[in-house]
């Protein structure tokens, strides 16, 4: 076969590609209209699951943009045994992340050594406000509902698959 | 059938006084350009190009986005109107208007049949070859009084581009002109309906299949006269940002955004008129009455073909380099349309 000359090949290609367009669609999607399906590892907004959190401060510390804003008060927790040390715990006051200043890096989410914090697929929490894309401990704890639970390793890996605290 | 005879009828009896007649002439004149540029701009600068690029294109603006580019239209006049500090105002403000009159004058000369034509003039390709290069000193005008390097650079780019290849156009039409044995444009049409191919008349007789290199050449000259891409040098929106047009703003950007797609709307009915056989359908009689209808639908057709063929191109290739370019008008082209010259002049005598 004798070499097509790259110019001709170059005016296939985005005839071929109209072609392909009206016959089958675009590879857009039409975004008000249809959503796209994210797949469940995908970094969405950052979930808080309250219950874990020490106020340990690390994901605060690691944070590149320090868009995470810990505020905390230790208290006296009644010892466990009779006759024991009562003990100091950690209570948390405001657990707040700014969206706006977030890169959605995910080194919060790695750093945490207690399963605090956990990636959600949702993308849809645009605001009017940029101030409005703080979220507090309540905000971040309702994302919990919509992260997924984790996929199974491939088959024959060592790792444990993790559990999403519900 | 009678609905048509009487339609002719009215239409050909219809002799009005020759200011009224002016008057229909510029009205028809200054609504078809902007619709001409609204029709390229929807169908090929939003649609196909969206289908090229595996996408659908605008769609919230009327059906299918269709009324896009009016909502964009309607956009421009609200915006603020800016001039630079150190413009020089009166070029500034008359430069988009010199290039939109020059596409306004191209229209005057095109037939969309034997009588639907503003001004049947003798020498109508050369008027338009004439007229379509008025745009030049337009956009060097607006190059020079924006007061900006960028515009300046554009402009000069611009000029040095339409010259060289204004020149591969006026020959790449001369092959033509020699063959049709004149210079008007109904003539050059009808010299195509009435010819045959070795005595087969069903299409008559385009000159394309004997100009085929003048039309390429034609086509080329055109991308290049539009400052599309592959030749976009003078509006390179990576090296110069928008060039000539940098310091417009509202309706001064509409008017060359208008001219340019109109302009291109005129050259694709120039070339259907040279290369495709404009208006005429071959196995009808020239004076018949359905040329009242078909003349303008049949042209309407070509041209979207053309169109077609111009903003593929446009789609399709990516920016030459200026010197690229210049050796490819002058050292290519331009031989090669005077090699067509020759032999169409050849075959001319000898036939």
């Amino acid at each position: 076969m004798p070499k097509v000359p790259g110019l001709i090949k170059g005016l296939g290609v985005t005839f071929g590609e109209m072609v392909k367009t009206l016959k089958d669609g675009p590879v857009t999607v039409q975004y008000p209209h249809e959503k796209e399906e994210p797949t469940p590892r995908a970094r969405g907004v950052i979930a808080l699951h309250e219950e874990n959190c020490t106020a340990c401060m690390l994901c605060s510390r690691e944070c590149p943009d320090w868009c995470i804003y810990i505020e905390a008060h230790k208290y006296l927790a009644p010892p466990r045994r009779e006759g024991g040390k009562p003990r100091q715990k950690n209570a948390l006051d405001r657990f707040d992340i700014d969206f706006s200043l977030c890169m959605f890096c995910g080194i919060c989410v790695e750093v945490c050594p207690f399963e605090a914090l956990f990636w959600s697929p949702e993308y849809e929490f645009s605001e009017l406000k940029i101030a409005d894309l703080l979220h507090d401990k309540d905000r971040l704890g309702q994302w919990m509902q919509t992260v997924p639970d984790f996929e199974p390793y491939e088959g024959g890996s060592e790792q444990k698959v993790k559990k999403v605290p519900r | 059938m009678s609905a048509l005879a009487t339609t002719a009828a009215v239409f050909g009896a219809f002799d009005p006084p020759y200011w009224l007649e002016t008057t229909i002439k510029v009205l028809v004149v200054t609504l078809l350009v902007p619709t001409t540029a609204l029709i390229l701009g929807i169908v090929f600068l939003f649609k196909v190009m969206s289908w090229m690029q595996s996408r659908l294109g605008p769609q919230e603006a009327g059906p299918r986005g269709l009324l896009q580019l009016l909502a964009d239209g309607v956009k421009f006049l609200q915006k603020e109107d800016l001039m630079p500090n150190g413009a020089d105002k009166w070029v500034f403000r008359a430069a988009p208007v010199v290039v939109l009159v020059s596409t306004f004058l191209i229209y005057v000369a095109i037939p969309a049949s034997p009588t639907l034509v503003v001004a049947d003039l003798p020498t109508g390709i050369f008027f338009v070859l004439a007229v379509s290069s008025l745009s030049v000193i337009g956009i060097l005008m607006a190059g020079w009084a924006s007061a900006n390097k960028y515009s300046l650079i554009g402009g000069l780019r611009a000029a040095g581009q339409l010259i060289a290849y204004e020149l591969p156009m006026v020959l790449a039409v001369i092959g033509v002109v020699i063959q049709a044995g004149t210079l008007n444009l109904n003539g050059i049409v009808a010299a195509q309906s009435s010819g045959e191919i070795f005595g087969w008349s069903g299409l008559g007789y385009p000159f394309i299949l004997t100009q085929f290199i003048g039309f390429a050449i034609f086509l080329l000259a055109v991308q290049a006269e539009l400052t599309q891409a592959p030749f976009d040098m003078p509006v390179a929106e990576s090296e110069i940002v928008s060039g000539y047009q940098v310091e417009y703003t509202g309706f001064r950007f509409l008017f060359f955004f208008l001219a340019e797609f109109a302009t291109a709307f005129a050259f694709a009915a120039v070339a259907s008129v040279l290369f495709l056989g404009g208006w005429a359908v071959p196995w009808l009689d020239e004076s018949s009455d359905w040329y009242f209808v078909l003349g303008p639908a049949v042209l309407f057709a070509k041209i979207m073909l053309v169109s077609f063929l111009i903003f593929w191109f446009r789609f399709t290739y990516p920016r030459f380099r200026e010197d690229q370019l210049q050796t490819f008008a002058w050292k290519f082209l331009i031989p090669l349309s005077l090699v067509n010259i020759l032999a169409t002049a050849l075959f001319k005598v000898v036939m």
